[in-house]
Formats: C-alpha cells, structure tokens, sequence
C-alpha cells in the first residue's frame, strides 16, 4: 500500500494543545503565574502583619528593602540564567563574589580610589568566569566539577588574601552606593534592574543570546550549523563571572567591607530562583523576566519569615521546600510536554 | 530444511500481521513461520518491515491485525517481558548488556538467583559456566566485566542470557556487522550448536553469502509484505533473491533530470553550462565545485576521492556502517580527517572546521534529524536561520523582521505546510522537519548541499516535493552529495552514483547505467556477479 521509507516511524503530528499550553506564550503564562504567586505572598502578608502591609507607606518602605536585598542575588541569578540556557552549571558564583569583593577591597586596591576598586571586582570575576568557561570548553570538564573546583579554590584564595578578615572599606563612594537613593529609589535596586534590562536585550535581540539559546536546545545541532561551540561556552562563564563581580560591589558597598564570607551558598539561591523562573535544567530554555521574578518570589517569602519574626532555620527549611517542589513542577510540565511522542520511535 | 510446510508444525507462525504508525504501514500483512531447529533468514531493504517486525516478535510494539501462534497457541505479547517468559529472546544489533556489570551478573541480569534480597553469586557462576561452555566458549571468564570483552565476547553473553532464559527462539539483528570475518565463522559455529539442540533462530543479515552460509530458509519483506516465503537458502539464485526484494509497488516520483546531459562517470569531465550555471565558482568550470582528495579516517573510510561538480547531483550508495555517513560528515568538517583533502571551488576547506565548510558556501542536512539537526521547542524560523542568523543581524543585534520575512520565503517555497513561521518545528511532521532542515541551506549562498538520508522518515507525498526541491537547487547550479540506502531514491535523485562499501568507492558510473539489482549487487555482496547473470 503505502511504500514504507523507512523502519522509523513518522513522528506523530499530533499535538497537545490547550489553553494552558499554548505554542509561543508559554513563558509568558509562566511569568504571569509569578506575579501571581508575588500577589498571593502579599495577601498572606496583608493577613499576617496587617500593620505593615496594609499601611501605604510601610508598604512601599518594606518592599524597597524586599528589592535591595534582591539585588545582588538577582545579578548573580541573571549570570545563571545565560549559563543555565546554555545547557551549564556554575556553582562558583557565591566564591567567585567573594574572591572579588576582598580582591577589591585589600589595603593596596583601596589605596588607588573607587575607580579601581570596582574595576578591581569586575576584572576578577569576569577573570575567573574565563577559567571556568577555559576547563570547560578547552579542557573538556564537566561543568558541575569545573565550577565545583573554581567554588572552592576561590573561596580559599579569598581567606587567603584577607587573612579570613573583614576588609572594612574606608572609600566613602563605594560606601555611597548602598546609601544612594536617586528619586527615592536605591541605586542597588536600580543597578539590578539596568543589568535585567541589558540582560534581556541581550538574550532576545542579540546573536549572543541566539547562540545561547541554540547552544543549550541541541548543541550538536548549533555546532553543525557553524556555531563555535567553546568560544561561545567561554563567553557564556565570563559573562556570569562578570555578573559576580558586579554583585561583588553592590555586597561589598552594603556590608561596608570585604570578607570571604560574602556570597555564602549564593549558588544554590541563584539557581533555585532560575529555576522558579523556567529556566531549564536541561539548557535551551529560561527568560530573564521569569530569572528576575523567580529572584523576588524568593525574597518576599523571606521578608514574610523576617516580619513574622520566625527564625533562620524555619526560612533554610522553607527554601530546600520551595527548591523541591519548582523543580518537580518543571519536570511535570517537561514529561507533559513530551508525553505525545510517537510509538515505539 | 523442512521444505514441506505442514510436515512438522511451526514453532512460530505469523499471518496477516499488519502495524501502523502515524502517517506509515510498516507492516502490511506478513506471513512468517519459523520451525524448531532451523536458521531462518530475514531479507529486505531498509524500510521493507524487518525491525518493525522484530520489534513486533519480541513484544515491543503490539500488531495492529492478524494472528502470531507461538508453539501450536495463539498469543499476544504486551510487553517485552511477556515474550521473554514465552521463550523468545532478541539480540538487538547494539547489544543491551550492562559494561559494568560482570558476565554472569549480565547473565542472569533480571532473574538473578535470589533469597530475601540477596544476590547468590555462586550458583549464578556455576551456571553461567555451563552455558559457556554450551556455546564453546568457556575461555570467558564469568567474573570478567563485560565492558572489558571484545564485541564477539558480548554477543556470546548475551546469547547466554538469551540461554539462561530456557529461549526456543532466538532473534538476531544483523549479528555480523560488529564481527570480524575470523569471529563470524565462530558465531555461525555457535548458532550450528544451538539449532542442533533444536532452538529456532531468526536471523537478519544484508550480506547474502552469510545467508548462504548460515541459513536454512529464507523470507523476504517488500514494502512492509511478505513478497516470498520460505525458500532454500542455499540453492535460491542470487538473482531471484534480489528480484523479490526490489521492484516497487509504488513508483518512486523523481523529477526529471536537467536537459544537459549529466556530467559522465569520467571524473574530471566537465558539465557543459546549463540553464542557471551563474553560481560563484571559478570561471572556466573545469574545477569541480567539490573535490574530495585521498580522504581518510582510520576505521571508518580510507582513501576516498570524489568530484561534485556545479549543477550536479552526485549520490552514494551503500549499507548503514560503509563509512557514508562519517565521509560526509568529515567532508562538512564535523569530524577531522586523518588524510587526504577537501577543496571546494578549488580551495583546500580547514579539516575539522564547519565554519569554514560553512563560510565556504557548504551545507549539511545531518541524518539524525532531531537530534542533529533542530531546536525542537524553538519555531521555524529560527530553525531555518539557525546557520544564517549572525549574517541577518545588524552589529549583533538580530533582526527577527527580516529572520521571519526570508524563512517564510524559503518556506513557502518547500511548499511548507503550516504557512506560520512562529510554530514551534515540534509541531511538525517529519517531512515538514526536514523542509525545514534543508531550507536552512536555502539562504546564505550555499553552493554545496550535503544531504545524509534526505527522506528518512517522510512520507510519500513530501518525500516527491524534497526530491523536486533538491534537482530545482541543481538546476540553479548548486552541487549536490547525497548518501541514502534506499537505492531507488540514490538511482533515481542523483546524475551519477559512486557504491561505497566497507569504508571505500568500489564502484562509479552515471545513474542512468545502472539499475536497481546492480547496484544492490554492489552493495551488499560487492562485485557485479548477479548483475552478469541477468541476460
């Protein structure tokens, strides 16, 4: 009858389709179902501290803070975001901040101005993101044990150069930055949403977000169409060690000091708020919108455990819960999405 | 064997056995019966039915019609399992043994001797021994890791599980092609062994003088039918074999060759400049736009040479593991050549740069689709501008306006069947997906098309338009290298044929000096013996 072309099958057209899922908007409902869960948390904090969430002006007052202290973990969640999408791990982001934060903050940095400081802190991290992303594409390493290594190296080089001291900063300006509020709003806040808003041209209108993207959907598919694979895959680990270092100053201007301690367990927070977000496992999938969201979710959920007085090890328990239960709701939503393949293929 | 059907009842016996998938019929109604004792080989081009049926036998996929009686009942396996419980076991052609685990533990791997939880490693030993030794070689020792065996030394463990599972029937896929010729004359001295203990083998080869050697009977599948049924193996001429598996129910629908003759099998020769000849290329034309020189890769091919010219379709034809697929790909610079050269329009291309093969106006269409090939999740058009994007952009910024505007151009020009450009290419069919994956090389300037398996799971109807798109690119002076093993589509899509067997050219002559039998002759058994039988 029909001339069979091949032992394969024909893979099956049929689609799953319905309101919830459709084509393009995916991502779009994801974000959408954020702002929901943003909207909820305030109602649970409307419920719970009437005081100040019902009251205009402590209000705006607590989620300004809400967006400070998202701020700095929201650079590093953004970094992630780029190396997630590409199919990669860093969890040398934490280290990698503090390496930068004391880097820029010994005695001899201090002694050159803020220029150098920041300038300081932006090279060591971008440096260290190149070695990550150097083991990786050139020496061909995992990148869970790449950034695993460069994680803890990193942060025993931080003890190293400080001496496990607090470098208290004695440059006003860098200090300025956390104090800044240009129209009322923080300069942290407003740094964050600046490197968002790059971070989301770059990922959607530029070839390097492309070329990100195709790296982390099928790689073999972007290096047979003439994408350089590890030149791309280096660029994409010193653009999030580019992000720690930028976060770097925002910590180090908050706390007033270097230490090697800054940055504690900021990987497991960046890709737990990246994953919130949508961003894949697996690569070729995530938004800086949803990075961003995911990063604020966060944040209020701890600010609700802060002005409910509850204690630390009630939030870090919270955290591994929500952690388990994003991942679990991305992997149910990926075996929907493969759920229609065809038989026996 | 027993040529008298009806004589000694069947082991197994299928009737009307019918599967279909979306979009295809694999299986169409195939008769088949094996017997106690007997080795009976499974014949048929790629795309005839045989791992469809296999898969059918060993409870993989359920037949959609007609009946199998195992050993005189009539059954239907549901599960992989409930065949193995029945007796019938399968070697697939990538053994499923686990390179960790030892012999005996591959062994027994699933019904391991057991109380409480607890693995009894010496009675599995004991018995793993034995069957060694049952299939002469009890040289293999059972505390051995498997992944340290050599590949004979794992087909015999799983030929022992096969064993240890009491199977009747035993179901080999093409067992031969990870073999040496010394270690293929011990397997057909196993597989000897085991029929005379009376254990039936279904035996799937594409090389006819193991047929001869090994088989007793011998079925062969066409399009998804049985198109003959039991004859000897032994005394069956060549000839009729190769008659029964060719000759289609259905014509292959090939577009017309260009009006210019087709450049001849003399390589070297030049093509007189056609319609549409104005491609960028040296002017003259006595370079070939493609010139493949003394290319080699230790254990894959060696010392390939090759001419494309412009305008050119030049099809390769040969068996899954001749080294096409790897020639290819080297030629793309996706692998690294160990010797020889690649020049297109005259100049040596960078070894194992696909940037350079790309920049040098080189395309590849890969022959895994998905997984090669495309951004499942991503939509067309980026799909299509996958390898041009960067070249659209303005100072690094994409331009998704213009993206979206040339892939709807190339798209509608395949005839694509979902005018929207922003559909996600998982949403596609397979024939759409390769539409898709060839449009890629529809912008940018390509000059050289290599395409691997072109029609690999596309149905008829885009299967003819694919065929129509690539000899409108040739006649617009693109050169064209085409691997597939379907030798209709390589005789009937290509100006001239090279054979390609065990890793080299044997053979070359212009499409329309051969015919289907020769170049299957060529193929599978490499000399043009059937061919001279015809009158």
């Amino acid at each position: 009858m029909i001339d069979v072309a091949t032992s394969r099958p024909a893979p099956s057209t049929v689609e799953r389709s319905g309101w919830w899922r459709s084509d393009g908007s995916e991502p779009v409902r994801r974000n959408l179902g954020l702002v929901g869960v943003l909207a909820l948390l305030l109602i649970v904090g409307m419920v719970t501290r009437p005081d100040i969430f019902l009251n205009g002006h402590r209000l705006w007052s607590n989620e300004l803070t809400v967006m400070t202290q998202a701020s700095s973990i929201g650079v590093i969640t953004i970094g992630m975001t780029f190396v997630m999408i590409s199919g990669g791990i860093d969890l040398s982001v934490g280290a990698l901040l503090a390496l930068a934060s004391v880097w820029s903050t010994t005695v001899a940095t201090q002694s050159y101005g803020p220029g150098v400081m920041i300038l300081a802190a932006l090279l060591v991290g971008t440096g260290s993101g190149l070695l990550n992303g150097i083991l990786i594409a050139y020496g061909r390493m995992v990148p869970f044990i790449a950034t695993l290594a460069t994680m803890v190296a990193a942060r025993g080089l931080a003890q190293k150069i400080s001496g496990k001291l607090t470098q208290i900063v004695r440059v006003n300006t860098i200090n300025k930055i956390a104090e800044w509020k240009p129209l009322g709003i923080p300069l942290l806040v407003i740094i964050f949403l600046v490197v968002a808003v790059l971070a989301w041209v770059l990922l959607n209108r530029t070839t390097f977000g492309r070329r990100t993207v195709a790296v982390g959907g099928n790689a073999e598919a972007a290096r047979l169409a003439g994408i350089n694979l590890r030149r791309h895959t280096l660029m994409v680990y010193a653009l999030s060690g580019l992000c720690c270092g930028i976060a770097a100053v925002m910590v180090t201007a908050q706390a007033t000091a270097g230490s090697s301690d800054h940055g504690n367990l900021y990987e497991l927070n960046a890709i737990a708020a990246a994953i919130i977000g949508g961003t894949a496992l697996t690569g070729g999938r995530g938004t800086v919108v949803g990075s961003v969201l995911g990063v604020l979710v966060f944040t209020q959920i701890y600010n609700l455990f802060i002005v409910k007085n509850l204690q630390t090890e009630y939030q870090l328990i919270a955290q591994g819960v929500i952690i388990v239960a994003a991942v679990l709701i991305q992997q149910f939503r990926v075996a929907a999405l493969r759920r229609p393949a065809p038989p026996g293929a | 064997m027993s040529s008298g059907v009806g004589a000694t009842e069947p082991l197994l016996r299928l009737t009307g056995v019918v599967k279909t998938f979306p979009g295809v019929r694999a299986l169409d109604g195939v008769d088949f019966e094996v017997t106690a004792g007997e080795v009976h080989c499974l014949l048929g081009q790629n795309g005839a039915g045989k791992s469809t049926l296999i898969k059918v036998l060993s409870g993989v996929h359920r037949p959609d019609a007609g009946e199998i009686v195992w050993s005189g009942e009539p059954v239907s396996f549901n599960s992989p399992q409930a065949a193995m419980r029945a007796g019938i076991a399968t070697i697939y052609q990538e053994l499923d043994l686990v390179d960790e685990l030892t012999v005996a533990e591959n062994v027994f791997l699933g019904h391991e001797h057991s109380s409480v939880g607890f693995v009894h490693r010496g009675p599995a030993r004991r018995e793993t021994r034995q069957i060694l030794a049952r299939l002469g070689h009890p040289e293999i020792p059972v505390g051995r890791v498997v992944g340290k065996l050599p590949a004979a030394g794992k087909q015999i463990v799983s030929m022992g599980r096969a064993l240890s599972r009491q199977a009747r029937l035993l179901i080999m896929d093409e067992p031969s092609a990870v073999l040496a010729h010394d270690e293929v004359a011990n397997l057909f001295r196993v597989i000897r062994e085991l029929t005379s203990g009376g254990m039936a083998v279904i035996y799937i080869s594409h090389r006819l003088e193991e047929i001869r050697q090994i088989g007793d009977r011998v079925t062969v599948l066409k399009d998804g039918r049985t198109s003959a049924a039991n004859l000897p193996a032994r005394t069956t001429p060549t000839r009729e074999l190769v008659g029964k598996m060719t000759g289609r129910s259905i014509e292959y629908v090939f577009p017309a060759r260009t009006a210019a003759p087709p450049v001849a099998a003399t390589s070297g020769g030049a093509r007189p400049a056609g319609p549409g000849d104005g491609v960028p290329g040296p002017a003259g034309t006595n370079t070939p736009l493609l010139e493949v020189d003394g290319l080699t890769r230790h254990g894959e091919f060696a010392d390939v040479s090759l001419t494309v010219h412009s305008g050119e379709i030049v099809g390769i034809a040969g068996l899954v593991g001749s080294g096409r697929s790897e020639l290819l790909e080297t030629v793309y610079g996706a692998r690294k050549a160990h010797a020889g050269r690649v020049l297109v329009g005259g100049r040596p291309l960078r070894p194992g740069s696909v940037s350079a093969a790309v920049r040098a106006g080189v395309g590849m269409a890969p022959e895994e689709r998905k997984s090669q090939a495309l951004l499942m999740g991503e939509p067309i058009y980026r799909n299509v501008t996958l390898a041009t994007f960067a070249r659209l952009a303005r100072v690094g910024f994409t331009d998704a306006g213009r993206e979206r505007a040339e892939a709807s151009r190339v798209t509608a020009s395949l005839q694509l069947a979902p005018a929207d450009v922003r559909r996600q290419v998982r949403t596609l069919s397979g024939g759409n997906q390769q539409k898709v994956v060839v449009g890629r090389w529809l912008l940018g300037g390509t000059r050289l098309l290599l395409l691997d398996e072109p029609t690999r799971g596309v149905d008829v109807g885009a299967r003819a338009e694919l065929y129509g798109v690539v000899r409108r690119l040739a006649d617009e002076g693109v050169g064209v290298l085409l691997v597939s093993s379907e030798v209709p589509e390589v005789l009937g899509l290509s100006d001239r044929v090279l054979v390609m067997r065990e890793g080299r050219l044997i053979h070359e002559a212009a499409a329309a000096d051969l015919d289907e039998h020769t170049v299957l002759d060529l193929v599978m058994a490499g000399s043009l013996q059937a061919s001279e039988e015809l009158p």
